[in-house]
């Protein structure tokens, strides 16, 4: 217990720590702060304002339509051959008034029913990512500057010294993400209510934004645990890091490409946002349209692929599993020099 | 008196695929007694690290028995190292945070009450400079500052590797002080060194390893009477007699080298038999002087790693005794 306490405080204490949790959370004000401004409530006063832009919208058409007539009418009785008008010069005429809609000029507006659901992705994108570097850092730090050496000299149960350093980790990310996933759904709310509607929040509704919200912190706590077991097998932050990235850059693009040039079905199956971004959704479609045939009635149905979050949660606890399964095999047996 | 320390046939074999096998420790010995402060001395890679290393769980031994206050390690480690403070090679610490921060974590993790954070920095001096980063630290800093993560569990044991690495000439003598007050107060402390001056100021017992085996050990006084190779300085009160004497004494098995106004002798255990053979031959000494030998000499000559002028002596050229008989008696067993 002491230990614990120890490492959540050793945690707070990192400044690389509060300035990844501080960037995050960064990201996020600005996001919402983007959204506040980007958006409008919808009132009589915004119908009628796009009433009158559709107005001018028809005006413009109508005289754009006049002068091109005009134009015609004198090229014909020039007798030059202009092949791009009509051979009567009347059929050019503005749109009716009817088919320019008022809700096309409608500033946007936030539906929280409709939106939130999404902006969780984000939520969780960046509490994974803070909780990928901190993880690493956290124990990569540790290793490559000797701090993890003179731990053990103090407590010389290896095992127990690295579960309790990731519990507390783990402990501080929960620290991290309930709040800001608390004042996520608060801001997100204030902008609804200010600058969109929450209406037709249905218990359901509720219930299904409770649910992705949870798996979003449970996928933040798999990505600290993998950045904090790869920094730990490597030793060193930059492993865990430069690992990530060699994932994101070289094996994800790469393959991408890769799967692209080799004509692959399916190719983003292949690739690990698919699986967090199904993870998320609770699945994600993928489509093959050059196994798309025409039919007699000129319709195209491609040929699907659905990813489901069931395959989302094996990949992770495969990876979990595997990760962490090998730093602790490499605590208990190696030599610490 | 109980031995804090015992070391027995310790092996230690780092393997590396590109490098290969590297033997490390080859059935080493050693025995620490409770109260004393231990030298362990060695040249450069000799395996002093790696033993403590292996004696503090952070590597695995290959062989070879172990305990520590009468517990075997490494199985019983987290039993005792409550009660030993180490530091082990350079000291090294998380250079972001402060000097009292790194010590209080250290405190909490092991339950040690955080008032005796200030205490050990009083004690290592650092008290004034605890606020600043680790980073800024300098070399001496830092090894105060390892000393102190030592000191902090007030530990029955104390190891310190290399601790005067880095410190001046002050620094080094107030660890000389700090060592022998702890070393009153009842703590053993085990010093790992090769500032062969200081060992012999503050140790009461030494162990000397070569290539992973010890060729010496025992008390620092006692080690230096067997490795002063019973040298004797003999004058006789008529120099033309020292032919006669030379005669005598070669008779009865001394090793002796004239000299043009005395004799050296070598191999003589007693200095006071000397006397005897001589008196018995009616020859009368005017001085017999043991030769007086420090712990330096001893040691170049135990590891064989005196300089030899116009040689390069490498790491690894130091004497290895060979397994016959790992546990001889200083005096006894090492090679040529
Ligand atoms: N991690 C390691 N891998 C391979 N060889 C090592 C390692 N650590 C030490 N050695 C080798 O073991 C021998 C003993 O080293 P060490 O115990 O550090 O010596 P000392 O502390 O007496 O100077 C040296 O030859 C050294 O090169
Ligand atoms: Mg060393």
């Amino acid at each position: 217990m002491s230990l614990f306490r120890t490492e959540l405080r050793r945690l707070a204490k990192r400044r690389f720590a509060r300035w990844m949790t501080a960037a995050g959370l960064l990201v996020l004000v600005l996001v919402a702060a983007g959204l506040f401004i980007s958006n409008q409530k919808i009132g009589p006063e915004q119908w009628a304002e796009a009433e009158r832009a559709a107005d001018r919208q028809h005006q413009e058409q109508v005289q754009w339509a006049e002068q091109e007539r005009v134009n015609c009418e004198r090229a014909k009785a020039a007798g030059d051959a202009v092949d791009y008008y009509p051979s009567d010069c009347a059929e050019i005429s503005a749109p009716p008034r009817e088919v320019i809609e008022a809700q096309w000029f409608l500033p946007s507006t936030f539906n929280f029913r409709e939106s939130f659901g999404d902006l969780l992705i984000p939520l969780a994108g960046i509490l994974a990512m803070v909780g990928f570097v901190v993880g690493a850092s956290f124990v990569g730090a540790e290793w490559n500057t000797g701090g993890m050496m003179n731990l053990l000299l103090w407590r010389p149960k290896r095992l127990t010294v690295l579960l309790t350093k990731l519990g507390a980790l783990l402990t501080g990310l929960l620290a991290l993400a309930l709040p800001a996933s608390v004042a996520w759904f608060g801001s997100l709310w204030l902008v609804a209510t200010w600058r969109g509607t929450t209406e037709k929040m249905t218990s359901g509704v509720w219930q299904s934004f409770l649910l992705t919200g949870l798996r979003g912190i449970v996928l933040a706590m798999v990505a600290t645990t993998v950045g904090f077991a790869l920094a730990s097998l490597g030793r060193h932050t930059a492993m865990a890091l430069g690992g990530a990235i060699a994932v994101m850059v070289v094996g994800q693009v790469g393959l991408g490409i890769l799967l692209g040039v080799a004509g692959v079905r399916f190719a983003e199956a292949w690739l690990l946002p698919t699986y967090a971004y199904a993870w998320m959704t609770k699945t994600v479609t993928l489509q093959d349209w050059r196994s798309c045939h025409a039919t007699y009635s000129g319709e195209c149905k491609p040929a699907t692929l659905d990813i489901t979050w069931q395959q989302s949660s094996l990949l992770f606890t495969v990876a979990v599993v595997v990760f962490l399964g090998a730093a602790m095999w490499a605590m208990r047996r190696r030599d610490i020099t | 008196m109980p031995a804090v320390l015992e070391i027995e046939g310790l092996r230690k074999t780092y393997r590396s695929r590109r490098r290969g096998t590297r033997n490390a420790l080859d059935g080493f010995d050693m025995r620490v007694e409770a109260g004393q402060v231990h030298g362990f001395l060695g040249p450069n890679g000799s395996g002093k690290t790696t033993t403590l290393r292996t004696l503090l769980g952070l590597i695995g031994p290959d062989g070879g028995r172990m305990t520590i206050l009468g517990h075997p390690v490494p199985e019983a480690l987290p039993q005792v190292a409550g009660q030993v403070g180490a530091i082990v090679e350079s000291p090294q610490f998380f250079p972001h945070f402060t000097a009292r921060d790194t010590l209080s974590l250290l405190a909490s993790a092991g339950e040690v009450p955080a008032q005796r954070v200030d205490e050990v920095l009083e004690l290592v001096g650092l008290r004034d400079r605890a606020g600043e980063r680790v980073k800024t630290y300098s070399l001496g800093m830092k090894q105060r500052l390892a000393v102190a993560s030592a000191l902090l569990k007030n530990p029955r044991l104390l190891i310190l590797d290399e601790p005067a690495n880095g410190l001046d000439p002050g620094g080094i003598r107030e660890m000389r002080t700090l060592m022998r007050n702890l070393a009153e107060s009842g703590m053993t402390v085990v010093l790992s060194s090769h500032i062969l001056g200081e060992i012999q100021l503050i140790c009461d017992s030494v162990t000397i390893i070569s290539l992973g085996r010890r060729v010496a050990f025992g008390p620092v006084d006692e080690v230096l009477a067997q490795h002063s190779s019973g040298a004797v300085r003999v004058r006789l009160e008529a120099v033309t007699d020292l032919p006669a004497a030379a005669a005598a004494l070669t008779r009865a098995g001394v090793r002796v080298t004239p000299n043009h106004d005395h004799l050296m002798l070598a191999g003589v255990d007693k200095p006071a038999t000397v006397t005897r053979l001589l008196a018995e031959q009616g020859l009368y000494v005017s001085e017999l002087a043991p030769v007086a030998v420090d712990l330096e000499s001893v040691f170049l000559e135990l590891t064989a790693t005196a300089p030899v002028p116009g040689q390069h002596r490498q790491v690894d050229q130091s004497v290895r005794i060979d397994g016959a008989e790992p546990s001889a008696p200083a005096g006894g067993g090492w090679g040529a």
